[in-house]
């Protein structure tokens, strides 16, 4: 589904990924770990399309299209869609709203109709139920004075309206309770699927505790040194990433 | 600039020079201001002595006035003697389809999404549509005259209904309270008159729309709405199109009356010609509006969304003189390219228990300068008075600006004061969160804004707030620039 070849990123000037390889097929899910600053982020946010990101050099396909070529709507409508780790705010604009305006994007651009009021009404409420999410809920700005654990169950609620192929979360455990990233992981689970295949970036293990990766890839410096199953992400909470960071390659040191 | 004694002694000559108005050929009057002019203007709408004089003494004193400065508004020196006062309706442009209208023009109702037959009633196509509407216009005007409710041209009311013009006239903006205003009393061209009488509930929108085609209103309007004692109305002013107009000076006065248990609702949505996007032309919109809570448990509301003109200096008041009366206003102003606007309000507060509010939503674009400027005065005796404000600016883009001069003068003790304000700007942040979800910059920009501008409109009437969320939009010419 999705091809990365040795991609290469800067941001602002500074070389923050430096060639990552990465092949993700449909119905997988991959983790990526790595301590902070090694550019994890940084992967999850050039693959949604954001503009100060750089890209240098390398490859990205999706589902055999240049995905890096796409303006970012573009990459939404294609089916990509990223979990923010800090969503932002849309004072005024209603989530059903925005949501609905979103989902009317997507299916214009695959040449579907647009979702009628009563429909949308229906497919959310059952999605809000899967999130613990209430009525009012709708009604509000978007994530307009929303808890940092309500703005990142709206993420997950988001992507389970939009039902994208492609999914990057991005931090999503980061500040939320256990019972919240219980819901959270369940609605991330029930997701899974054959035809998707997902992207969770994260630091700690909490997450992949609930939510099961198939592959896990470790980011030091801008590169993936370590790839493994589940069992990789246990070891990591076990034994920090200190051990990995002594074992990776060292940059040879440049000559004078 | 000639400095205005200069200027007085030349127009002192000029009455002298000219002082034999009779010969004036009545459609074409020349350029300029005189009281011989005054004169044509109040006897070519057969007006009675008494207002001839009105507006005289309106002239009088506005020669002795100085054109204010303190405005956050620039723009270059008005000559005053360039302007020509009176002018019969304009000779329509002979235009037979909608095929000959200014493309420019077609496409931007198609965009705000203006039926056909509007469409060609505003560019002024001469079809039966038009007389359709005349008669559309005359059923309303009868079904309101059961109810006793008159509506109006100002001129047809100075006529028909000399004591309530005259008791009312002035008695709120009166022709001395500023230069803009005194200019407008002195030769004011029509506008409409509105009384509800005492108990009763106009059951209809009052809106120029339905009347505006009958009168080639000018540039200085007058607007005087009465409402007496326990009634209700609620008035729309203005236009969703483009009014392209080559002359450059708005200046109007609107007066309103509210006497006890009264209500007033006024909804503006202004959008005259802005002037291009190198900000050439365009219309100066400097407009005094005020109203009058003169009964107790009386209430005045404006709304206003100010899209057009290259400059608005427009501060619509409430004098909140009966005990318990209410007054509110409510505020969307857009500058994009080069329009300047300074607007607000001010609220005096001076019987008990008066409580007023105030939003203001101010959106800078371009190279647009916004300027939200409120007085709240709170007068001794004003006991348990009340006012909540808040005003938020809006930056789209790196070259725009935005100012706050909000003055609040408190004289009472008991009174209450909240002030917020804010500045936001459409973040890049936000434009990627809707990208990721697959809308547009330019549709994500629309929607922050309408989110933004969202308290305001849910203050307008239905069918306007649609409109207006329309003409945010097509203000902002969000089609393809943004991004």
């Amino acid at each position: 589904m999705l091809e990365i070849k040795n991609l290469q990123v800067k941001v602002a000037g500074k070389e923050i990924l430096k060639g990552i390889d990465l092949s993700i097929g449909s119905g997988e899910v991959h983790a990526v770990m790595g301590p902070n600053g090694s550019g994890k982020t940084t992967l999850a946010q050039v693959l949604a399309g954001r503009l100060a990101y750089e890209v240098t050099g390398g490859t990205a396909r999706f589902q055999g299209k240049d995905l890096l070529a796409m303006k970012p709507e573009d990459r939404a409508r294609e089916g990509v869609f990223m979990a923010f780790q800090y969503p932002v705010e849309i004072p005024g604009v209603s989530n059903a709203y925005f949501l609905k305006a979103a989902l009317n994007a997507i299916r214009k651009y695959r040449g579907l109709e647009e979702i009628d009021a009563m429909d949308f009404m229906g497919l959310v409420q059952d999605k809000a139920k899967l999130l613990g999410l209430d009525e009012t809920f709708m009604k509000r700005g978007l994530n307009e004075g929303f808890s940092g654990g309500e703005k990142k169950k709206n993420e997950v609620f988001q992507m389970a309206v939009l039902e994208p192929k492609f999914c990057i979360l991005d931090e999503t455990d980061s500040g939320l309770d256990i019972d919240a990233l219980r819901l959270v992981a369940n609605g991330v689970n029930t997701m899974r699927g054959p035809n998707r295949a997902m992207l969770v970036v994260t630091h700690y293990q909490r997450l992949l505790d609930y939510v099961i990766p198939d592959f896990v890839h470790v980011l030091v410096d801008g590169r993936i040194v370590k790839s493994g199953d589940a069992d990789l992400a246990r070891n990591l909470e076990k034994h920090g990433y200190g051990w990995i960071v002594e074992e990776a390659p060292k940059p040879q040191p440049a000559r004078a | 600039m000639v400095s205005k004694s200069v200027l007085q002694e030349q127009m002192a000559k000029q009455e002298y020079k000219y002082g034999f108005v009779a010969d004036f050929d009545e459609d074409t009057i020349p350029k300029g201001l005189n009281e011989d002019v005054v004169r044509l203007i109040s006897r070519k709408k057969k007006e009675p002595e008494w207002m001839t004089e009105w507006r005289l003494r309106a002239y009088r004193h506005w020669l002795t006035m100085k054109e204010p400065t303190w405005s956050n508004v620039r723009y270059p020196p008005i000559n005053y003697q360039d302007i020509i006062y009176y002018a019969a309706p304009k000779p329509k442009k002979e235009v037979k389809s909608l095929e000959d209208v200014d493309p420019e023009i077609r496409s931007l109702y198609a965009k705000l999404g203006i039926p056909l037959q509007e469409q060609e009633r505003l560019a002024g196509v001469a079809v039966d549509a038009v007389l359709d509407s005349v008669s559309v216009a005359t059923t309303f005007k009868d079904k309101l005259a059961e109810l006793g409710i008159i509506f109006c041209s100002f001129s047809e009311a100075v006529l028909e209904h000399p004591d309530l013009v005259r008791k009312y006239l002035g008695s709120v903006v009166p022709f001395n309270d500023n230069f803009f205003a005194a200019l407008n009393s002195a030769v004011f061209s029509d506008g409409s008159f509105a009384y509800v009488p005492p108990g009763v509930r106009c059951p209809m929108e009052l809106s120029t729309y339905f009347r505006i085609n009958a009168q080639d209103t000018g540039q200085f309007e007058r607007t005087l709405i009465i409402a007496d004692p326990g009634a209700y109305v609620s008035y729309l002013e203005g236009c969703t199109a483009p009014i392209r107009d080559t002359n450059q000076l708005h200046a109007a006065v609107v007066e309103l009356i509210a006497l006890d248990d009264a209500e007033i609702k006024y909804s503006t949505i202004q959008n005259w010609y802005p002037g291009d996007k190198q900000g050439k032309g365009g219309i100066y919109n400097f407009v005094t509006k005020r109203g009058k809570c003169l009964g107790v448990n009386s209430k005045i509301s404006w709304t206003q969304v100010e899209t057009g003109s290259s400059i608005t200096w427009k501060y619509p008041s409430c004098i909140l003189q009966g005990d318990n009366s209410v007054g509110e206003f409510y505020s969307v102003a857009l500058a994009n390219n080069y329009q300047q606007a300074d607007t607000g309000t001010k609220m005096l507060h001076i019987g008990k228990n008066t409580r007023s509010t105030i939003i203001s939503k101010g959106i800078s674009s371009g190279y647009g300068r916004n300027t939200y400027r409120g007085r709240v005065q709170i007068h001794k005796g004003a006991t348990n008075a009340r006012n909540y404000s808040q005003c938020d600016s809006l930056l789209i883009g790196s070259t725009c600006a935005a100012f706050t001069f909000p003055d609040i003068q408190v004289q009472e003790p008991t009174a209450q004061m909240e002030h917020e304000a804010s500045t936001s700007k459409i973040g890049e942040d936000q434009l990627f969160y809707c990208q990721t979800r697959g809308i547009t910059p330019e549709d994500a920009t629309n929607m922050i804004v309408n989110g933004f501008c969202k308290q305001v409109f849910l203050k307008l009437p239905m069918e306007f707030a649609v409109e207006a969320q329309k003409l945010i939009s097509v203000s902002l010419n969000l089609e393809g620039t943004v991004g």
